[in-house]
């Protein structure tokens, strides 16, 4: 009796060891999962569009890549303006998809490769902001900044854009911005309006 | 008593058994060619304290003691440095574009800045892996510099 105890003790902590560590990996699994369908499901919307209006939808496509990360970049800029952590983190991770979706094969090889290591850099920052506290993805949207600044060198953008300055942040840092009037991503509502427009691009 | 014994025994055993799961480990006999110290100009002194306070999560080679060679430590640690070599690995650092060089050493002056680099759970056992202030401020001298020639 006594052993048949021990015996199914032993057995439940071996069988609770086992599933702890299957559960470590099943829960990668479903990471990985869920990457792939939201990227799957990407592809499929990119897809219909193609089968709309293929020739029209093919350059237009290309061109609304460089513009949809604009667009992801400057809704993240308003929730950091807004001191929104949750809806930074959720644009960080939409703008990483949409970095990785950034179609380089029109341009010459020379931007191709500065292009490529642009959007390598700034994934990276996306992702970092896509998980970190506030005062992190700030720090992160700085270097991100000046990726999509660099970024926007080589691509245009259809839009009048403001590059925006405040030396307060780090030493100077600066974004991008669709307004004339500054709205400080970096301080929020602490500062709201430090800053000045550096730059207008376009 | 016997209800002690029996605990006690249980869990030994699974202490035991668990000693059997295999880890990796961070180990290599070789520096590559793109490792930090190899393609930059590093300073003895730098150099040192990088090694000892950075390399063991953040390269190919970790310098296990002892107690790390064991479950479920082992675990614990390889879940960290698999993270940290994902943040950023000195042994593959050559292999990073300008811009991301200057990107990690931007996060590595804001990490050492704030105290958040290296983890408070690393130094509570690496008593040596600890910057004093004077060794904080060399290090962040030195790696603001080196962001500053790659960016120029």
């Amino acid at each position: 009796m006594k052993n048949l105890k021990v015996i199914t003790g032993i057995l439940a902590m071996t069988f609770l060891t086992l599933i702890a560590m299957s559960c470590k990996d099943a829960k990668k699994e479903q990471n990985n999962d869920e990457g792939h369908k939201t990227e799957m499901n990407h592809d499929n919307s990119d897809g219909h569009h193609d089968s709309d209006k293929k020739e029209m939808a093919m350059t237009s496509n290309q061109d609304g890549n460089a513009e949809m990360i604009l667009k992801d970049y400057f809704n993240l800029k308003d929730a950091l303006v807004a001191d929104d952590e949750t809806k930074a983190k959720e644009f960080g991770a939409v703008l990483k998809k949409s970095l990785e979706n950034l179609d380089v094969s029109k341009y010459t090889e020379e931007q191709q490769t500065e292009l490529k290591e642009i959007v390598e850099d700034a994934i990276e920052h996306a992702e970092h902001i896509s998980e970190s506290p506030m005062a992190h993805q700030r720090e992160h949207f700085k270097v991100l900044s000046k990726d999509v600044t660099d970024m926007v060198a080589i691509t245009g953008t259809a839009n009048t854009l403001y590059e925006q300055f405040c030396p307060m942040y780090d030493k100077g840092s600066a974004w991008l911005s669709k307004n004339e009037e500054v709205r400080n991503p970096y301080y929020g509502s602490e500062m709201l309006k430090c800053g000045k427009v550096q730059k207008e691009i376009n | 008593m016997k209800i002690v014994k029996k605990i006690i025994l249980v869990l030994l055993v699974a202490f035991v058994g668990i000693q059997f799961i295999p880890t990796e480990h961070n180990q290599s006999a070789i520096v590559p060619v793109t490792d930090f110290m190899l393609v930059n100009k590093v300073p003895n002194n730098i150099k040192s304290k990088l090694q000892v306070s950075c390399y063991d999560c953040h390269s190919n080679n970790t310098n296990y003691p002892w107690y790390n060679k064991m479950q479920p430590v082992a675990w614990f640690l390889e879940d960290h440095i698999k993270e940290g070599k994902a943040e950023l690995n000195f042994s593959k650092w050559d292999s990073l574009s300008d811009r991301r060089k200057a990107s990690k050493l931007s996060s590595i002056i804001k990490q050492i800045e704030s105290d958040e680099m290296p983890l408070s759970s690393y130094t509570l056992i690496h008593k040596e892996a600890r910057f004093s202030e004077e060794e904080k401020e060399e290090i962040l001298n030195w790696v603001k510099q080196l962001k500053d020639s790659i960016t120029n």
